[in-house]
């Protein structure tokens, strides 16, 4: 290789390798104090499921955030919504649900999930002309109207639903675990885990190889430019905040799912949580927020496990750790 | 000749600061105007305000017969308004290639026309992948310059080509530029190398505290040296 192929070689992206592999530290780190494997592997599987959960709901937050430059305090409404929407779903398909058949199990759990993730959607743009376009770049503004949101949704699924929590049963297919030696892995777990692979390589190939992904990737590092190439970044935006409430309602449809249960409160519960992941991840960055979902859920459940008491404070002392170490994230996006 | 883009009386404020002061030129269609002035004058503050980056307070900006003050940026571009800011503000995490792919609005990039663009900008070929945030600043001026005229336009905005670019460089930008205009686009520059506007530039418009003060031909001013001197200050000699 020339001194020219390796200049350009170091020119070309390369993402860098060591954050993405922090979950694996932190996984060997506690393995030793974890002392049984089987424990272990529980523990991990169950880490990197509720990881997914986790990113599925962030990730719609990771777009907002880094491409709108929106701090969107109203996504939680959006998970809570999103774990309605689905019960309107399994609830009367009920017997789908506890069919002795994978298609009815699978083909009921789908439908929840493409109904959340369309009523998200949908609701995500009238949230986006009545209350966030108004403060667009005004973030003093953004906090106060979104929360104010927030709260006017959460008020309201009460009056539409009823305050008490709403029962959400699994297909018949999804229950149990599978048994591996003395470990036990939930399958729904698994099912959870795919799913946020799904989304994450989903969001991955539509920003990496097509052309509004190339708009998004520019319009989170100089949104006036995209404007100056031609493209209309206000429809842009109201696509990419309704693709992230669609995806905050998919995860909420998930997590009610995998707790058995919906409640109007269950946005606000994880809100900090994906504000967490997107902060350690980097702002604007989606492989950034993958990395920081599993890197936060597998230490909680170490912390749960080794130290109840810390796991209390385990993910605003893993924030704090990553941003000593890296101060714009994980994976820190250009501009931002 | 005919104006391609005409400005009259435009006003333009920013926060509490009143830039433009009724500012009133044309640059002729088919031809290339400079627009020369002491930093500050209100020469990228007008670029700004003809791409509809920044919005006129007053005034009116004349697209042939297309009025332009009310427009978004993103329509004044689709009248074939291309824009190479001064910040170059090429997209960091991106590609040399996505960079260009973005600016090719209408479609899929031409290949005849980047060959084109690569044999006045060479390093743009041999840096394909690579990712723009890793250029030198010289080659994401150049980058800049290709996404603007990567698709045909009818007007150009370039707002200082030549900033932080080696001589040989800005040997092919000024060839790039005659290129351009040759093909029949009306550019609008503003430039601080007297030389490169003095090469690429048919019509000069001067500006001062967000006004024109002067309206001429270009080659009359590299010509005439006290009308340079009383203009630009400048003794040109040393620019020669």
């Amino acid at each position: 290789m020339s001194a020219l192929d390796v200049g350009q070689a170091l020119l070309r992206r390369r993402p860098e390798i060591l954050p993405a592999l922090t979950p694996l530290f932190v996984a060997f780190a506690a393995a030793p104090f974890i002392g049984s494997f089987s424990t272990f592997v529980t523990l991990t599987a169950a880490g990197l499921a509720m990881g997914m959960m986790i990113f599925t709901m962030a990730s719609g937050l990771t777009l907002v955030f880094g491409m709108m430059d929106v701090l969107n305090f109203g996504h939680g409404a959006f998970i809570a919504l999103g774990g309605y929407a689905a019960s309107l779903v399994l609830l009367p398909l009920a017997n789908w649900s506890s069919a002795d058949s994978f298609s009815l199990n699978l083909a009921v759990f789908l439908l929840a999930a493409i109904a959340a993730s369309l009523i998200c959607g949908a609701f995500g743009w009238v949230f986006e002309r009545l209350i966030v376009k108004p403060v667009y770049g005004q973030h003093l503004k953004q906090i106060l109207a979104t929360i104010g949101g927030a709260i006017i949704a959460e008020q309201l699924l009460y009056a539409v639903f009823s305050p008490a929590q709403i029962p959400v049963t699994l297909p018949k297919t999804f229950e149990g675990s599978f048994v591996f030696g003395e470990a036990a892995i939930e399958k729904f777990r698994v099912l959870a885990t795919l799913v946020g692979f799904a989304v994450f390589l989903s969001e991955m190939l539509i920003l990496n190889r097509t052309k509004i992904g190339l708009l998004i990737r520019a319009g989170v590092e100089n949104r006036e430019m995209v404007e100056a190439l031609g493209y209309r970044v206000d429809r842009l935006f109201v696509a990419v905040f309704m693709a992230g409430s669609a995806l905050a309602g998919l995860g909420g449809a998930v997590m009610a799912l995998y707790r058995g249960q919906v409640h109007a409160s269950m946005g606000s519960e994880f809100l900090v949580l994906c504000f967490i992941v997107i902060i350690i991840g980097g702002l604007g960055s989606v492989g950034g927020s993958f990395v920081a979902s599993i890197l936060v859920a597998l230490i909680a459940n170490y912390a749960g496990f080794l130290a109840p008491k810390l796991a209390l404070v385990s993910n605003i002392l893993a924030m704090v750790a990553v941003l000593l170490w890296r101060p714009r994230g994980l994976y820190p996006v250009s501009g931002r | 000749m005919s104006a391609a883009l005409t400005i009259e009386g435009v006003h333009t404020h920013i926060g509490r600061y009143h830039i433009l002061q009724g500012v009133d030129f044309d640059a002729p269609a088919g031809l290339t105007t400079m627009l020369l002035g002491r930093n500050g004058a209100g020469k990228t503050t007008s670029l700004r305000t003809i791409m509809g980056l920044w919005r006129a307070s007053k005034g009116r900006i004349m697209l042939g017969s297309t009025p332009l003050q009310d427009l978004a940026a993103s329509d004044v571009a689709r009248l074939g308004v291309g824009y190479a800011p001064e910040t170059m503000s090429v997209f960091s995490d991106l590609s040399v290639k996505e960079n260009l792919v973005l600016g090719a609005r209408e479609g899929p990039l031409d290949d005849v026309r980047l060959a084109w663009i690569f044999g006045f900008f060479p390093a743009l070929k041999k840096f394909w992948l690579s990712r723009a945030g890793a250029l030198s600043g010289g080659q994401k001026q150049m980058l800049s310059i290709a996404r603007a005229i990567v698709e045909p336009r009818e007007l150009l905005l370039i707002d200082e080509p030549t900033k932080g670019l080696a001589p040989a460089v800005v040997d092919s930008l000024i060839a790039c530029l005659n290129e351009i205009k040759a093909t029949g686009v009306t550019i609008l520059m503003v430039e601080q190398n007297f030389r490169v506007a003095r090469e690429v530039g048919d019509e000069v418009r001067l500006m001062d505290n967000g006004r024109i003060v002067h309206r001429g031909r270009m080659a009359e001013l590299a010509a005439d040296g006290s009308l340079q001197n009383r203009l630009l200050g400048l003794n040109l000699d040393a620019h020669q």
